[in-house]
């Protein structure tokens, strides 16, 4: 059966590519309210019922907009088996600490008001958190990293190899312009946690929720300006040098790469791609105005765009690289060697053409079920709510 | 190569998996019965069954957090700690993961937020579907999960491919369809059909003993008990059925199971409890039962089951036939399109066993290099531990059977016997709680224990197969998980124990008015109509 054949393995992998990208704006646009509502907690819910009030805005939300993440771990091993390898096992101690953080929030989510003791919530509030602020940061330390390239090598057998060790695998991440990627990310779901909180609260929290997401959402701004700045003039690009076979073997070691001018080129040469930044601090924009005049769903809405178009923006920069290497530029990770086979991406394009436009309905369908305030009385009064 | 690192991966992966199906199993099982419950509910109207729909329902909730979170560490440990792994058959390997995630993940995680929040929301048929759904979610997600380890055990639908250096999917079908992962995955989900029962009954039974919510606990220990004894034939059958597919598939970890040393003439006996010795490869004390493992092995009289020594003898062929394939795809490697026709066609022919020559990794760098003493190591190293997988499977097997008693006995005497338990058989329940998890883990311990020298058998080594790590990353991490994943299962077991004791807390009037009624007509109706309180 060479039913896979019907479409090209080039074509396939930028499919893949996209839908990468996909699942990343699809993590940042739920789970990311998420983290940014976890964040806000212990400054926008004063008292005890207030901070529940903003638990229970996530309460009935968080676990399907965790797997946002969950998949994102799983079509990137099945798409980009070598982006899997090679990040996961060099970020190692980042992604241990990113591990404990995404733990923590689920359990305080569901156990924080499961006793009445006060110190045993204020526990939980601060884990919550470090639950949701850890994690905005260190996804955006990470993209960071990325655009910077990272120290790593694939061996004649593809066996991923680092240099430097812990403090290669930890500290060594958090490089000056790595760390302001981590305070767009950081800011960016914040403001959108704002923007949810705005949505979903009334009363003092919302108001508390306005005025910090309007705070966050200029940091965004300002953040992402500078990051693109510091692209412009202080961060090598890499390109790939001579023929480029985008339909050859998934093996990065044949593709020649060379670092050095700068991955703004890319603007130079797909000038439509400039789209991305500026639906970026459009939205931001827009929602910041929002968050100031009181409105709900547009602001969100506003904020949504915001992240797409930022992480939009990272992606389009790169492309075709995924992970580029600083000590072997040769190994870096592209579009092009870097894929699963074409049979694997065309089975899993059939799986996920079938299957997400049906997680989308139902998704959409249980954010209508829920739709409407949550108050203060509603949470007293019922035995269900966080 | 470290051996410390692999041996501390292993015991990092070994430590959170089996944490992570301490919570597995009971998601699986009470899913579908709060489930169950709430059709009871939505068909009959009486209170009661919401009632312990929501009781059980709670208790479901803190267990399958946990569940969710340490499944995060799960999705992600393979990058982390096993990227040779994952290059390696990410190919193959990834793919059910990620299908596990779109077909099954988002339906259980999206909906079971609605369960616990939707109860004023929605309509009576719409939560029950919703309660569905979620159970629906938790079993198709194991499907996968068994799919993709099943392929580590049998890996099928794959080819080496030189060129990316990897393993590549030739037949989703058969990666799908994989004899050994459809067995896994019933047995699997029956064993958490049956931890579910166990904890059900488990808990009802205290509730009788302390004269608490007997109303709950009678019919809850007539739905567990009907459930539980399905599932616990289930459970034994599909493990029979694992065991014959291994007899064709994982000839070496059946016969590490059964300590069979030497092959037999068939029909080969069953040796039921034996003391295993490694150094004189063969079993002390041994107690056996002629016929049964030839029987249960093979379904025929006349096929013979390979031994220990023959199959470390065939390893060793194919260890030797493993370095001819090392070395055509070494010219294959530094040739790429100008490799001359029979060095291709050479590595066609053995490529199946270029994992046998990874095993010599272990000792020296360039397999071609290695001594006939390494050949010799590397083939004994094929052989698993067998003493603790002859223990560990006798264990699993015999817990496996008392269920069916159990079961059994709780089924009749709540059906027929008009819910009459005498207390000693109610302190029983409530003692055996801990023991379904207990099986479980000795069931994965036996399978993946093993699988061992191997990650995906016969294809990539253990060995071969982690990151590029250093001892103190691994320490540092495996403290943290150990630290972590303590405090956090302290915490649930407190949860646990704390709503166990608070009883059902919703609906509580409701409930008392419509129990006193229904019991009004009972006593109308006479003791014929008390003999069956379960309805």
């Amino acid at each position: 059966m060479i039913l896979y054949e019907l479409i090209d393995f080039d074509i396939l992998r930028v499919i893949w590519w996209v839908l990468l990208g996909v699942l990343l704006i699809g993590f940042s646009l739920t789970d990311g309210f998420d983290m940014g509502a976890a964040a806000l907690l212990p400054f926008v819910g004063k008292t005890d019922v207030e901070r529940r009030v903003v638990i229970n805005t996530v309460g009935p939300v968080w676990e399907g907009n965790q797997v946002w993440f969950i998949l994102g771990g799983g079509a990137i091993f099945a798409a980009w088996p070598p982006l899997y390898a090679v990040s996961f096992s060099g970020f190692y101690l980042a992604m241990f600490a990113v591990l404990a953080a995404l733990i923590l929030r689920p359990v305080g989510f569901k156990y924080r008001s499961k006793r009445d003791s006060q110190s045993w919530r204020n526990g939980w509030d601060w884990a919550l958190f470090v639950g949701g602020a850890a994690p905005a940061l260190l996804f955006g330390v990470a993209v960071g990293n990325v655009l910077l390239g990272v120290p790593f090598h694939l061996t004649e057998d593809l066996m991923p190899m680092y240099d430097g060790s812990f403090y290669m695998k930890f500290l060594g991440l958090l490089r000056p312009f790595a760390i302001l990627s981590g305070l767009v990310s950081l800011s960016m779901l914040v403001m959108h946690g704002a923007a949810w909180l705005t949505l979903k609260t009334e009363g003092a929290v919302q108001l508390r929720a306005r005025t910090l997401g309007t705070y966050a959402g200029i940091v965004a701004a300002v953040t992402y300006a500078l990051a693109g700045l510091w692209l412009a003039v202080g961060v090598d690009g890499f390109h790939l040098v001579g023929e480029v076979a985008a339909n050859g073997p998934s093996n990065p070691l044949y593709n020649e790469v060379a670092r050095g001018g700068s991955w703004l080129a890319a603007y130079g040469e797909r000038p439509w791609i400039v789209i991305a930044p500026i639906m970026g601090f459009v939205g931001i924009a827009m929602a910041v105005l929002g968050l100031r005049a009181g409105r709900e769903v547009s602001t969100l809405l506003w904020s949504k765009l915001s992240i797409a178009g930022i992480i939009s923006s990272v992606g389009l920069t790169m492309f075709p690289f995924i992970l580029p290497s600083t000590v072997d530029p040769d190994s870096s990770l592209t579009v092009w060697d870097a894929s699963s086979s074409h049979q694997t991406l065309f089975v899993m394009l059939v799986m996920a053409v079938f299957f997400m436009p049906i997680i989308l309905a139902y998704t959409a369908w249980v954010y209508k079920v829920l739709w409407g305030k949550v108050t203060e009385d509603e949470i007293t009064g019922s035995g269900h709510s966080y | 190569m470290n051996i410390d690192v692999v041996e501390l991966s292993r015991l990092q992966f070994a430590m959170t998996a089996m944490y992570h199906f301490l919570f597995v199993p009971l998601t699986l099982g009470l899913s579908i019965l709060v489930a169950i419950m709430e059709t009871v509910y939505v068909m009959t109207n009486r209170p009661i069954w919401r009632q312990m729909t929501k009781f059980w329902g709670s208790l479901f909730g803190i267990n399958f957090v946990l569940g969710v979170a340490t499944g995060i560490t799960m999705e992600f440990q393979f990058g982390m700690n096993w990227s040779y792994y994952s290059h390696y058959v990410g190919d193959i390997f990834g793919a059910p993961l990620a299908i596990e995630g779109l077909m099954a993940f988002f339906l259980e995680a999206t909906f079971v937020g609605l369960f616990f929040f939707g109860w004023d929301k929605l309509s009576k048929p719409a939560h029950m579907i919703v309660a569905w759904l979620v159970a629906l979610g938790s079993n198709f997600s194991a499907l996968w999960i068994l799919i993709a380890n099943g392929w580590m055990q049998n890996p099928v639908g794959a080819e080496f491919n030189p060129e990316t250096m990897r393993m590549e999917m030739t037949s989703f079908f058969d990666v799908v369809f994989n004899e050994v992962a459809q067995a896994k995955f019933v047995h699997t989900v029956s064993a958490g059909y049956v931890t579910a029962s166990v904890f059900v009954i488990g808990v009802s039974a205290w509730y009788l003993l302390k004269g608490r919510h007997m109303e709950l606990a009678r019919r809850s220990i007539a739905v567990g008990s009907a459930f539980g004894l399905a599932a616990s034939l289930s459970v034994v059958v599909l493990g029979d059925e694992s065991g014959y597919s291994a007899s064709h598939t994982q000839k070496m970890k059946l016969a590490s199971i059964e300590a069979m040393w030497e092959t037999q003439e068939a029909p080969a006996h069953f040796t039921l409890v034996g003391i295993p010795d490694r150094e004189a490869r063969e079993t002390h004390y041994a107690v056996e039962i002629p016929w049964v493992m030839g029987l249960i092995g093979t379904r025929s009289l006349t096929t013979e089951i390979p031994g220990i020594n023959d199959l470390v003898a065939e390893a060793e062929q194919k260890i030797r036939s493993g370095l001819v394939a090392y070395d055509a795809l070494m010219t294959i490697r530094a040739e790429r399109a100008d490799t001359p026709a029979e060095v291709r066609a050479t590595f066609e022919e053995h490529s199946a066993d270029l994992g046998f020559a990874f095993l010599l990794k272990r000792y020296v760098e360039d397999p071609r290099n290695a001594t006939e003493a390494d050949i010799v190591k590397a083939a004994n190293d094929t052989v698993p531990g067998v003493g603790p997988l002859f223990w560990a499977f006798r264990l699993m097997v015999g817990l496996g059977f008392s269920y069916i008693a159990v079961m059994a006995y709780f089924a009749v005497t709540a059906n027929l016997r008009g819910m009459r338990f005498p207390r000693p058989a109610l302190w029983l329940a409530v003692i055996i709680i801990p023991t379904p998890w207990i099986a479980a883990e000795l069931g994965w311990f036996v399978s993946e224990y093993g699988r061992q020298p191997w990650t995906v058998d016969g294809v990539l080594p253990t060995a071969l197969s982690v990151s590029h790590l250093s001892v103190g990353d691994l320490l540092i991490t495996l403290a943290g998980f150990v630290a972590f994943y303590t405090v956090l299962f302290i915490i649930e077991m407190g949860l646990m124990i704390k709503y166990i004791r608070k009883g059902p807390t919703e609906d509580v009037e409701e409930t008392e008015i419509w129990m006193a009624r229904h019991e009004e007509r009972l006593q109308a109706a006479g003791p014929e109509g008390l003999a069956s309180p379960a309805e």
